[in-house]
């Protein structure tokens, strides 16, 4: 029997981005088309340099592209404004990022019920699926905990659950396991992996670490800002 | 709520550094109000001037007297209510350090003129039939630990010789800007004296303070007066109060601007100094202000949050420093009454403080904010810590 293949959620297409070192410009990715299906899994590979982190931040909506296009679920966010782009990131996009990014005047609790600012919902709401994200994250117990009160991982699993909250479509994670040691990683690995599998929730991640990666439906590798290899679209089933 | 909670939180990160500006900001705003006060201080005799009394003196300088017999005809001019008469005496009690303003005047008219100076009708009784009689205010007695029925001895330097008085009364202010640190005698006292010790200078007036009916009318009758005198030996010039009053303010009005730019400059200074922590707190945050963007916070979002905490830092370090001002104020007024015998906050001092302290939170809050609007997520996400 042949399953078929979900909905493209994220389509890439002929984007090129470069930055400006004093007067000359550096291109940092060229050409990239590359399709993402909905619950896809997909690790962004690639020597430092090769543009994987300024991708995730095309794809995410907070850098702006040279040429080419981005359409997410439908949205062409390379034709939105500023204001628009960032009202599109607070429902879309969940945010990872490898030195965690918590605020650490908020507890754990307060972290995760940052974004929810931005949806209206009232206070008793917002409390609601802050608590209910903090336990699918095994956290319920350090809701009242600051940043500094935690360890790495329960950090990791913050902001995670911050990510998380408003219910995004897509997650993205730059070297969400950089900072972490192996027994943590693994933790934080297998709640994204679940995220995916349980949520549906589409995971673009980038890392350097190949077990990490390991965990991913699809491998994609950049070299000098040029796709190099990607497998296309795998079956969550035949990974 | 929230982020009031984040404001307040924010603003409390670094303790010390906290604490420095808000104590920093105090002590300015403190300074402010002193300075703005000493200032409103030496226009306080102009503000608290009456509408209705003008003062009459000679028209060549005060130093100059005028006679007595002038009091009878100027009485007699139409819009004159009443007139009384006042000699600068400058008597040393003690010491040179002890200086207070004394003055000999006709008390009956005097204290009809000038109802702010309030005494009880014992009081009132037993300085007008006591001709060595003398009157204190308050803060005077209450300084040199005076009683009525003391006797107190000045020595004379317009008016050579000790001059013995009997404490007959201690006034009260009506009104909290009234100087309570005034001395007054009898003007029969001084020239029944004079009369007999240096003939010449008796039955001379310092100047005449002259009641009118109705403020409006003041002009007139300040002409009136002045032509009574025109062409004589001692001619006149007659001017209201208040212009009266001026003239003193402007002889050290100089110094008075120089106040004035001073406790400017010392708002710019503290100005500086709050910008400058805000904007370290600022760069010490880029990577947090670019995750709150990165989650669909706006640049709105990030300025609040910035404005907020300077704005909650400076007016705290503002509230603090127009609390001090108080018990700053009323020691200024206790240990140095005889420089200052009123050193009340006035209201709009305290709005002039607080404005001071608003303005110094807003243009605190310019640059961070606007480093944190601009700068572009992907480069404050580069920033650690």
């Amino acid at each position: 029997m042949t399953q078929t293949a979900p909905e493209i959620l994220v389509s890439v297409k002929k984007l090129s981005k470069s930055y400006r070192r004093g007067n000359q410009a550096v291109p940092v990715l060229e050409d990239i088309s590359i399709d993402i299906r909905h619950g896809e899994f997909l690790a962004l590979m690639g020597p430092s340099g090769s543009g994987k982190s300024t991708l995730l931040n095309l794809i995410a909506g907070i850098d702006k592209v040279d040429s080419g296009s981005i359409n997410v679920g439908g949205v062409e966010i390379t034709a939105l404004d500023d204001a628009a782009l960032a009202s599109w990131r607070s429902y879309s996009v969940g945010f990872i990022f490898q030195f965690y990014n918590l605020i650490p005047v908020l507890t754990a609790f307060e972290n995760v019920e940052l974004p929810l600012l931005l949806t209206g919902l009232s206070r008793r709401k917002r409390q609601e699926h802050a608590s209910n994200v903090l336990s699918l994250v095994n956290l319920s117990d350090r809701m009242d905990h600051y940043p500094s009160e935690l360890s790495g991982g329960q950090q990791q699993r913050v902001a995670i659950a911050r990510a998380m909250v408003s219910d995004p479509d897509i997650l993205v994670a730059d070297e969400p396991t950089g900072d972490l040691d192996r027994h943590s990683a693994e933790e934080i690995l297998s709640i994204m992996d679940r995220m995916v599998r349980e949520f549906g929730k589409t995971v673009i991640m980038v890392t350097h670490d190949p077990r990490a990666a390991g965990k991913a439906h699809r491998i994609v590798h950049l070299e000098k800002g040029v796709l190099v290899a990607d497998p296309g679209y795998e079956s969550p089933c035949s990974t | 709520m929230f982020y009031l909670k984040l404001i307040i939180r924010n603003s409390f990160r670094h303790k010390l550094r906290a604490l420095l500006t808000i104590t920093g900001i105090a002590v300015a705003i403190l300074a402010f109000g002193l300075l703005r006060t000493l200032v409103g201080l030496w226009y306080l005799g102009v503000e608290t001037s009456s509408s209705t009394r003008l003062v009459t003196r000679s028209s060549i300088s005060l130093v100059f007297t005028l006679p007595i017999s002038y009091r009878e005809r100027i009485r007699h001019v139409p819009g004159v209510t009443e007139v009384s008469t006042m000699n600068w005496f400058g008597g040393v009690y003690i010491t040179e350090k002890n200086f207070f303003p004394n003055f000999a005047v006709e008390p009956r008219t005097f204290l009809s003129i000038y109802p702010e100076f309030i005494l009880t009708p014992e009081e009132k009784k037993g300085f007008l039939a006591d001709r060595q009689g003398a009157v204190a205010g308050r803060k005077l007695a209450a300084k040199h630990g005076w009683k009525v029925g003391d006797r107190i001895t000045l020595k004379g330097t317009i008016f050579p010789g000790q001059w013995e008085f009997v404490l007959r009364g201690i006034y009260s202010g009506a009104q909290k800007s009234t100087d309570e640190t005034q001395f007054f005698f009898h003007w029969n006292y001084l020239n029944e004296t004079m009369r007999k010790t240096v003939p010449r200078r008796a039955d001379q007036i310092g100047i005449f303070m002259v009641a009118v009916d109705r403020p409006d009318r003041a002009a007139e009758v300040s002409r009136a007066v002045d032509a009574l005198f025109k062409n004589s030996l001692a001619e006149t010039r007659t001017e209201t109060e208040k212009a009266f009053q001026l003239s003193f303010v402007a002889m050290t009005e100089a110094i008075m601007i120089a106040i004035q730019i001073v406790s400017y400059v010392v708002i710019v200074i503290i100005m500086v100094v709050a910008a400058n922590t805000m904007a370290m707190t600022a760069r010490e945050r880029l990577s947090e202000y670019a995750t709150m963007k990165s989650l669909g916070f706006g640049g709105w979002h990030i300025a609040t949050t910035i404005f907020g905490e300077s704005l909650f830092i400076s007016l705290l370090g503002g509230l603090l420093g127009v609390i001090g001002t108080f018990p700053a104020a009323k020691w200024i007024e206790t240990e140095l009454s005889q420089f200052f015998p009123v050193f009340a906050i006035s209201d709009s001092t305290i709005m002039l403080q607080m404005s001071a302290a608003l303005v110094v939170g807003l243009v605190a809050g310019i640059f961070p904010a606007w480093r944190g609007i601009t700068i572009p997520i992907s480069a404050g996400l580069r920033r650690i810590g």
